[in-house]
């Protein structure tokens, strides 16, 4: 369980984050969405305890996230960032078993394998195991790093899984995987926070969504609460619609803009 | 339907029922054909000189000194060659190469640069300058104390500066930096080329017999070899080869990024202060006793890579077993190509090394293709 008490950032006096408050229960997928520079990225890194932050504190299953130590903290939550550039030649499956590290010494024991085995299968790379990772697509190399972060947490109770922009190059298909797989472990009981792009993802999948701008929360809740058209068009200057189609569970948000007329 | 994933269990199978799972490592294989390669380079360079030992004539000089036979027919000489003159070289060689070439190894590794080698944090500049320093005092003051002060006291004065030079490098990039990796470069680049004009300023000002020993000490040479040196370097690369595979698993998440690597557990301050420290033990020494020896660092972990992967598991026993075998090589080419006389040795590492590591650039890049 993740507990964010009036968190702050500044860096050289730019305040980057004020005052952002929010509790993720184990089994809650929350999305954060925003912007760009509205602070995302920062309070991911925060979240992981990567930055820590100038005002405000981080709990983590009840502890100040200051007061764990480094080794532990890596046995409760798994962090899965923007880059991901390997220039060797590590095999897929190397780059996995990292995620293994913190809980072995010098040897892989047979269940280590075990979980990278089904992690691979989970993310749909089974086949690519022994391949190169520089070799890969970006798409794929990102699907290993989220089989790397997964291995990680495969059987902590209620771990954490904190995603920057997890789908980022993935075609349609690996991204419906993803947030289908985040929600199934939402289901076990993880908590995720994921910083996503594309408010249909989020209006589709987040059980809550944290809306920033400019690094300030502006709106917090349900995604039906927060994705609303005033919200929207307040936070990314562009006016949309939210349609219900009947064929569909769930509504769309599309642009509310005038085609670009091409006559002119 | 949707994906591969959708249907495959999650439950761990029960471990019983399957085959076991292996992780195909390289490192058993590795160290087995490194390991007889340097044997092989030992015995070779062991026999090889101005005066020629043949296998046999070996067996029986190591045998009548463990005792297996009483008496033998190979020349005394012969014997004396090998024992104190011989024997100590080898050994040297295959320490020294071990450390640089494990230092190298764990420092590309760290800055996550593969054209890393122990001269970016100053070890070999900061030896260099204060071994340059001595060599000036000591032909000019001290030259009733030479024989003394100019085999020891360079070793000694040397590896403090090698010590000094790397600390003051670390701690710049602590001050000036945000801890991270790239600041510890760029200081050591900014501090090498600073050293580097002290060193250029001392040997504008060296007269004639002092550029001799400046030029010689800087190419160079296992040489001076003897029992002495053998354990006077035993300790510092023996703490840096047996060390250093403990941070094999840190360096491989380092491959992840520094952030991801925090997230999984690796302190990167304290992981930066110990491959520093081990890696100038390890380099310090050595080119205390040997000069300057580049390219074996720089060169030797791309061979490994190459021809092992890059799992640092492997990688930093490899390049320390491929260091060795390099340098005995090396060291034995050096003494025999333009007998009675000697070429320094950093010149053929550098006129051996330079084709070569061309060459896996090549290669490295057909294989991409």
């Amino acid at each position: 369980m993740i507990e964010v008490r009036h968190v702050g950032f500044e860096m050289r006096n730019k305040s980057l984050l004020k005052d952002i408050s929010f509790n993720v229960q184990p089994g809650q997928f929350w999305a954060v969405v925003g912007a760009n520079g509205a602070g995302k990225s920062t309070l991911i890194k925060i979240l992981s305890a990567e930055l820590s932050p100038t005002s405000g504190s981080v709990l983590l299953d009840g502890k100040d996230l200051k007061k764990h130590k480094l080794r532990d903290l890596a046995k409760m939550r798994a962090v899965l960032s923007q880059q991901n550039v390997i220039s060797l030649s590590f095999t897929v499956q190397e780059i996995v078993l990292m995620g293994r590290y913190p809980f072995y010494e010098v040897e892989p024991t047979q269940k280590d394998l075990e979980i990278v085995e089904v992690c691979l299968k989970k993310v749909g790379i089974g086949a690519l195991k022994n391949q190169s990772y520089p070799t890969l697509s970006g798409g794929e190399q990102q699907r290993v790093q989220l089989a790397r972060a997964l291995a990680q947490i495969w059987e902590i109770k209620n771990g954490v899984l904190l995603l920057d922009e997890p789908t980022t190059g993935m075609d349609l298909l690996h991204q419906f995987e993803t947030f289908h797989l985040a929600k199934e472990l939402a289901a076990k009981g993880f908590s995720i926070v994921a910083v996503v792009h594309d408010l249909n993802q989020a209006l589709q999948y987040a059980d809550q969504v944290l809306m920033l701008k400019n690094g300030r929360s502006y709106a917090i809740g349900t995604p039906e609460e927060v994705l609303n058209e005033r919200i929207i068009k307040d936070v990314f200057g562009l006016p949309v619609k939210i349609v219900q189609s009947e064929n569909l569970s769930y509504p769309v948000i599309v642009p509310d803009v005038p085609m670009v007329s091409m006559d002119y | 339907m949707l994906a591969e994933i959708a249907k495959e269990p999650d439950q761990l199978t029960n471990a019983a029922s399957v085959k076991r799972l292996q992780l195909p490592s390289s490192t058993g294989k590795m160290s087995w054909i490194l390991g007889s390669l340097l044997f092989a380079c030992v015995v070779f360079s062991a026999c090889t000189g101005a005066l020629s030992i043949s296998l046999a004539e070996l067996w029986e000089i190591i045998a009548l000194k463990l005792g297996f036979i009483q008496e033998t027919r190979v020349e005394e000489q012969k014997s004396i060659v090998f024992w104190v003159i011989r024997l100590p070289r080898v050994c040297l060689a295959v320490l020294i190469g071990a450390g640089l070439g494990i230092a190298g190894a764990s420092l590309q590794g760290l800055f996550r640069n593969p054209i890393a080698d122990s001269t970016l944090i100053g070890v070999t500049s900061g030896a260099s300058l204060f071994a340059v320093f001595v060599i000036m005092l000591n032909v000019k003051y001290f030259s009733a104390l030479n024989e003394w002060v100019g085999v020891y006291g360079i070793s000694f004065v040397a590896f403090v500066g090698a010590a000094l030079t790397t600390l003051l490098v670390y701690q710049l990039s602590k001050i000036t930096g945000d801890g991270g990796v790239t600041t510890l470069l760029l200081c050591g680049i900014a501090i090498n080329a600073f050293v580097g004009a002290m060193t250029g300023l001392m040997t504008y000002l060296a007269d004639d017999a002092q550029l001799r020993s400046i030029t010689f000490w800087n190419l160079g040479s296992l040489g001076g070899a003897n029992w002495t040196s053998v354990l006077a370097v035993l300790p510092f690369v023996g703490i840096s080869v047996f060390f250093m595979p403990y941070l094999s698993k840190a360096l491989n998440l380092l491959v992840l990024g520094e952030s991801q690597a925090g997230s999984l557990g690796v302190n990167l301050k304290v992981l930066k202060r110990k491959v520093i420290i081990l890696a100038t033990l390890g380099v310090g020494a050595s080119v205390a006793v040997a000069g300057t020896i580049g390219f074996v660092g720089l060169v030797v972990p791309h061979i490994i890579r190459t021809a092992f992967g890059p799992n640092h598991k492997t990688l930093l026993i490899g390049s320390a077993l491929a260091g060795s075998i390099v340098l005995t090589l090396a060291d034995t080419l050096s003494r025999t190509i333009v007998a009675p006389s000697e070429l320094p040795i950093g010149i053929l590492t550098a006129l051996l090394g330079t084709p070569f590591f061309l060459y896996i650039l090549w290669e490295q890049k057909r294989k991409r293709l």
